[in-house]
């Protein structure tokens, strides 16, 4: 019998071939500023893990390689990321010394590309299942209690990453929260604000090119100059016009960074209603003026609906490109995860850095995916509901 | 009763309807005719308002069509275009439920009502009325747009193009049903076509247009005998001419006396489907039978051939 390939799973053998055998699992080093020394698996893990994993590691490569049922690629790319996930937390207290509490273990560059390996090999078997929206779901959940489980287990607690937090445990949620507030609310001003333009954009055509050109170039300002450019106005609002101060408004901190969030939201959600809007079949509009509805009638009963999927694509691309600008937010003082990052990187503490990043990267993810489900639910609703 | 009085349409310089006047008799139905930018479908328009005239007026029943808000107007008459022009995100049900929903009748009067048409329309509303209009077949979308559109029992039902998606089959299948509708409500139906064939088939009436004048309004056979201009008389289709008048009789007024051997025609069949029976079966004459099979006498080629002349 031949041996088959499969073609993914060659690019996923050879990079999880490279980064068990070639690339450092874990790194140790003595503080948390200076440079560290990698270890490989076998030597970040006790006696029996590190062969045990490289065992499994080889095992799961293979599966991956050759064409082989999607039950055996589930299993596989499941068991190693929760290897992997358990082998980071053993090697983080395997190599910190005894009673040494300045010494840092963190994941390295191994250990990333093994995680970026299976999670591509998990992604691909997920993909090919076509699962239902309602069950991604389920398993982003899963996902999200499992690891959540680990981090109150306290078997990561000798990782940097954790130190870091536990040292800022406060202000880690606190600046939870403001990125949060700040991604959130900028999408629903920019929703509320976003629709009824792109609804006018759509009815009168004079104004569309106009509105889309503006919005267009607002995009294209680096978010930086426009943090900039919007000290000396919100400034100028909070020193001139009573109650703005006391409302928050100031040159610095949330408001700007607000507003910039709330600027670069517009294009996606207006641009995005006006394509939806004019994807509505013209015999149906039609059919409705025709049959005496309303202007009104029309819109909420017959365009909105169907345009409905087309502005959620919109949505989601302003959640998620939002959760990741609002990490710039705290240049300016305006808060968020990004407080992190930048205090990261001014005492080049990289795992500090890495607080920032994680969440973030996990939040936009988990949005990505929550989005997508709602964005197929409602377009494939009016099907299944037939069908069944 | 529709009637349309010095109708005018203008678009900046362009006037595509010009003075139009016609009466459209009640529980008939009146073809409108003409090439594409004849100003038809704008005259059509202008009766339910989609399209506000220049100058004119037109009265429904007595009553001009202005005395209305142009939504409220619009729901007291039926409106069927090409495409059907369907909701896609709503069932067939409430698709058809669509009026009536808008003038508030209470549910169970709209549930009763869709029922009664989608039977008439020989759709089961229990397998059709939950399906959404991508699962239905060309023919069935259209089927249910004509039936959303007589949803509210309107007087007046305005078509345009309505069957200019379908096939040749279908076509003519939905013709005939649109026929048998029209006697069964009484409706009064105005067809904008460019399809002469069908407006012989389907009009009491048929009105020409051409250029945004209207060339002629007459009876089918009177368009054909007397066409008022050579515009019309191409129109018409000189070959076409005998046969389109054949078409417009029954074989029970051109039944002789006497017997003939053969396949018997039935004596509600078309004077046209005849001869061709006639000419295929290289047979001078066949007999003719009643709706109860009883033998009426026969049908020759040459009494066809002289009703199918330029009548004097």
């Amino acid at each position: 019998m031949a041996i088959r390939f499969d073609k993914l799973g060659v690019v996923i053998a050879a990079i999880a071939g490279y980064a068990a055998f070639f690339a450092p699992f874990a790194t140790f080093r003595a503080n948390r500023i200076v440079p560290g020394e990698g270890r490989f698996i076998l030597d970040a893990l006790p006696a029996v893990g590190g062969p045990l994993l490289l065992a499994l590691i080889i095992a799961a490569i293979f599966v991956a390689l050759l064409k082989t049922p999607l039950a055996w690629r589930l299993v596989a790319s499941v068991a190693v990321l929760i290897a992997l996930a358990l082998a980071i937390g053993v090697a983080g207290s395997f190599l910190t010394p005894p009673n040494n509490t300045f010494a840092r273990i963190s994941p390295a560059s191994g250990f990333w590309l093994l995680i970026f390996a299976f999670t591509l090999l998990l992604a691909d078997v997920l993909t090919r299942l076509e699962l239902s929206p309602f069950v991604r779901i389920g398993i982003l959940l899963v996902a999200a209690v499992a690891v959540g489980a680990l981090l109150a287990s306290g078997s990561w607690d000798s990782l940097s990453i954790l130190k870091e937090y536990a040292n800022r445990a406060g202000s880690f949620w606190a600046e939870a929260r403001k990125h949060v507030a700040l991604a959130l609310g900028s999408l629903v001003a920019a929703v509320v604000v976003g629709l009824p333009i792109g609804i006018l954009c759509h009815r009168v055509e004079v104004l569309r090119a106009g509105v889309l050109n503006v919005l267009n170039i607002i995009q294209t300002i680096p978010s930086i100059a426009l943090f900039g450019m919007l000290i000396g106005p919100l400034g100028w609002l909070a020193l001139h016009v009573p109650g703005a101060a006391a409302l928050g408004i100031r040159g610095i901190g949330t408001a700007p960074a607000f507003v910039a969030l709330f600027l670069y939201s517009l294009l996606p959600v207006v641009a995005n209603t006006v394509v939806g809007l004019a994807g509505v079949p013209k015999a149906a509009n039609e059919a409705a003026r025709g049959m005496g509805m309303t202007d009104r009638q029309r819109l909420f009963g017959v365009e909105f609906p169907l345009a409905f999927p087309v502005i959620l694509t919109g949505i989601r691309i302003v959640l998620v490109q939002n959760i990741g600008l609002a990490t710039i937010a705290a240049l300016i003082g305006g808060g968020g995860f990004g407080v992190f990052v930048f205090q990261g990187v001014g005492q080049t503490a990289m795992d500090l850095v890495l607080l920032g990043a994680v969440p973030t990267v996990s939040l936009a993810f988990a949005a990505a995916i929550v989005l997508d489900a709602v964005i197929e639910l409602t377009a494939t609703s009016r099907r299944r509901e037939a069908v069944a | 009763m529709i009637e349309i009085e010095n109708i005018t349409k203008r678009y900046d310089k362009q006037t595509v309807v010009n003075d139009v006047s016609m009466v459209i008799e009640p529980r008939t139905i009146a073809a409108i005719v003409g090439t594409s930018g004849s100003g038809k479908t704008t005259l059509l328009r202008m009766i339910n308002r989609l399209v506000e005239p220049t100058s004119g007026t037109i009265k429904l029943d007595g009553v001009d069509n202005h005395s209305l808000p142009d939504y409220e107007l619009r729901r007291s008459i039926g409106y069927a275009i090409q495409g059907h022009g369907l909701f896609p995100h709503r069932t067939v049900a409430q698709n058809i439920a669509t009026v009536p929903l808008l003038l508030g009748w209470d549910k169970e009067r709209i549930d009763e009502r869709v029922d009664e048409l989608l039977r008439l329309f020989q759709l089961d509303p229990a397998a059709f009325g939950p399906r959404y209009p991508h699962e239905l077949s060309g023919g069935q979308q259209q089927r249910v747009g004509v039936a959303r559109a007589l949803a509210a029992k309107p007087n007046v039902l305005l078509m345009d193009e309505p069957f200019g998606a379908l096939d040749p089959i279908i076509r003519t299948k939905a013709q005939e049903d649109l026929l048998a509708i029209q006697k069964h409500f009484g409706t009064t139906i105005i067809l904008v076509t460019h399809d002469m064939e069908e407006a012989v088939h389907l009009g009491h009436k048929i009105a020409v247009m051409d250029g945004g004048r209207l060339v002629q309004y007459a009876k089918p056979a009177e368009i054909l005998a007397k066409p008022a201009s050579s515009f019309v008389e191409t129109l018409v289709g000189s070959s076409e001419r005998p046969f389109r008048l054949l078409s417009l009789g029954r074989v029970g007024d051109a039944v002789e006396k006497g017997s003939a051997e053969g396949e018997a025609i039935p004596a509600d069949a078309s004077q046209r489907d005849a001869l061709a029976e006639l000419l295929w079966s290289g047979k001078p004459a066949l007999p003719v039978r009643g709706a109860d099979g009883k033998a009426l006498g026969r049908i020759t080629v040459d009494g066809l051939v002289k009703l199918a002349a330029r009548p004097a």
